[in-house]
């Protein structure tokens, strides 16, 4: 692909058990999908980039719990779809809402 | 044909009788190819079909089965997966073949990952794998299994599992397989009865059979007379289940009115989601491998944060927590040795914490800070000598001084052992343990020198066999001589035929499998100890 715009980027620490395991895959790349921008994912911040699209992609980083996961996207609304993408991995995909609470009481 | 009898490892209980339907995962004639526009259009198809049937399983599937499914619709659904089998079907390749070697390369890919959640992945590629090849060849996958039918098959992919209407009973089959597969949680979880590692070509199968997934026990082709004694069997163990199950919430008491305190077993929080600490007297073991499960070492604040829960569930009674038990059939990646010659009697339990001792630190120092929200207690497996339980409690007072020197909130919890290695069972006195509990597990494989894991010895790993029995007379002896608890937390403290004998021998501790609980109270019931 060649890049003539500068892509928005961000990353967020993947905390959630399993990792980027099946369902927070699934849940990520549906996520991805709904915005036009093209959306892409990477272990490190040179890279190699995948397609944040592709369930079969994504599965294959195999991120681990405590990863660090970049993001970059290109298009109208890559500033959305970014700040989406990294809400969705620190609300841990949002499988572990009791977990999540019980860490509040514990900053309260 | 004569009646003939096979023994395999019971992974869902209950019982079943019926026709055997011999599932096949063998796929038809190879496609011939030739044609790229026509092998592409099959292919199309075959995943049209496949991602159709999945949506229809995913529909009316519980959270966990549609959450399996949904992944491999999501994968199907991504062109990924599918672009090296057109690239290669465009090359001339015919279409089943070039399927299966796209989809066996992702898998590969699966495979070579540390992560063992990852490689357990590999699995449901393969199911979708077979999947689409059932459609190409053009034969129905799932051959007509109807209504009641016992499925055998070498082993059986979560969505064949789902795939198949359990509602009118059957039971499942597997001459290979173990009770930790993904299928074999669905089966329980389901009610489906099921034996694995039968071991024997489940191709072959048809005719009737008896399940008794209770025991492991599979008659094909039954007698008049095995067939009534199967059926008396079974009515009791329905009458009972059914008899056990409404008095869950009663104390457990023998005929002659000795109280017997039973507790749950845990692997992990999520089991006690569905249950209420009113049913039991306590948690008398959680196993804290799961937490070690994952990529990489749990830090303090994830094992505190659990922990707690644990201790915060059981609303005052005790939680007997195991610090990690890894080594042996039980690998963490990172940390234990790959490799040992002999694994069960090498660097396992306590061997491994205290060869390291920053993991084992990190684990002691969350126990310490939940034991401030209920009675835990911290359990030692594995304890050889006295010099090891010494050295952790070195340990766990270094931190627990640590902590309370940091004003972190912290508690010294009871220290105790296990007694699974026979030389602790023998010299129990020399330990100074706060209590005591009995891996009947590990302590029958060390004892009978059969192995846990070796199907072929399985008979002579008897936690009754009266050497066992006598070791753990003594310490339920030196238990009430200096006033400390012995339990039991092993495999056999849920098995009804075991728990008289372990009364007898003098224990009045025992903790269960919650799904053992009902039954294991109700077989306390039954005893007199005056007998």
């Amino acid at each position: 692909m060649t890049v003539t715009e500068t892509p928005v980027i961000a990353s967020a620490l993947l905390t959630n058990e399993v990792g980027l395991h099946a369902r927070p895959a699934v849940k990520l790349t549906q996520l991805a999908k709904s915005f036009g921008a093209t959306v892409e994912l990477a272990l490190e911040p040179d890279g190699p980039w995948v397609d944040a699209k592709s369930p079969v992609k994504i599965m294959r980083v195999k991120a681990p719990k405590g990863a660090l996961l970049h993001f970059r996207a290109w298009g109208g609304d890559a500033d959305a779809a970014v700040g989406a993408l990294v809400d969705l991995v620190e609300r841990r995909f949002d499988e572990d809402a009791a977990e999540e609470a019980a860490q509040g009481e514990d900053r309260a | 044909m004569p009646e003939a009898r096979h023994r395999g490892r019971p992974a869902a209980p209950g019982f079943a009788a019926g026709r055997v339907v011999a599932l096949s995962m063998a796929q038809g004639a190879p496609r011939a190819g030739g044609d790229p526009k026509r092998e592409a259009a099959a292919l199309r198809g075959a995943m049209a079909q496949a991602t159709a049937e999945l949506v229809g399983l995913a529909a009316p599937a519980a959270d966990d089965a549609a959450g399996i499914l949904g992944f491999q619709i999501a994968l199907l659904q991504d062109d990924a997966l599918s672009g090296p089998a057109f690239a290669a079907i465009a090359g001339g390749a015919a279409a089943d073949a070039a399927w299966r070697g796209a989809l066996d390369d992702e898998i590969a890919g699966y495979h070579t990952g540390e992560d063992e959640t990852f490689r357990a992945r590999a699995a449901d590629l393969a199911d979708l794998r077979d999947r689409v090849l059932g459609h190409l060849s053009g034969g129905a996958v799932v051959p007509s299994v109807t209504l009641g039918s016992i499925v055998a098959a070498a082993d059986l992919p979560p969505s064949r599992f789902l795939a198949i209407d359990w509602r009118a009973g059957g039971a499942v089959l597997l001459s290979e397989g173990s009770r930790n597969s993904h299928v074999a949680m669905l089966a329980r979880a389901r009610g489906v009865p099921m034996i694995v590692g039968l071991g024997i070509d489940t191709l072959g199968l048809a005719g009737e059979a008896l399940v008794d997934a209770t025991c492991g026990e599979l008659v094909l082709d039954p007698a008049p007379a095995t067939r009534a004694a199967f059926e008396a069997r079974r009515r009791s163990h329905e009458n009972g289940a059914a008899e056990a199950a409404s008095r869950i919430g009663e104390p457990a008491v023998t005929a002659d009115g000795v109280s017997v305190a039973v507790h749950i077993n845990v692997a992990g929080p999520d089991e006690l989601a569905a249950l209420s600490p009113a049913i039991c007297d306590g948690i008398g073991l959680v196993r804290t491998e799961f937490l070690f499960a994952g990529s990489g070492l749990p830090d303090e604040e994830t094992q505190y944060r659990v922990y707690r829960r644990l201790a915060e569930w059981a609303a005052g009674k005790p939680v007997t927590i195991r610090t990690l038990d890894a080594g042996g059939d039980k690998p963490v990646a990172g940390l234990t040795i790959a490799r040992e010659s002999n694994p069960f009697l090498g660097v396992r339990g306590i061997r491994l914490s205290l060869a390291h001792r920053e993991v084992f630190a990190v684990q002691l120092r969350a126990l310490a800070r939940a034991a401030c929200h209920g009675k835990v207690k911290i359990m030692l497996p594995m304890v050889t000598v006295p010099e090891e339980l010494e050295a952790a409690r070195a340990l766990l007072e270094a931190e627990v001084a640590a902590l309370k020197a940091a004003g972190v909130p912290a508690a010294r919890p009871p220290l105790g052992i296990m007694v699974e290695v026979p030389a602790a069972a023998l010299a129990i006195e020399r330990f100074d343990a706060a209590f005591f509990s009995i891996g009947s597990n590990d302590l029958t494989q060390y004892v009978t020198a059969a192995g846990r894991d070796i199907a072929a010895v399985t008979d002579l790993a008897d936690p009754l066999n009266p050497a066992v029995l006598r070791l753990i007379r003594m310490a339920a002896e030196h238990g009430r001589a200096s006033g400390r608890e012995v339990s039991l937390c092993g495999d056999a403290g849920g098995d009804p035929a075991a728990v008289e004998a372990l009364l007898s021998a003098g224990l009045r501790v025992l903790s269960v499998a919650p799904s053992a609980l009902a039954a294991t109270k109700a077989a306390i019931g039954r005893v007199d100890l005056r007998r």
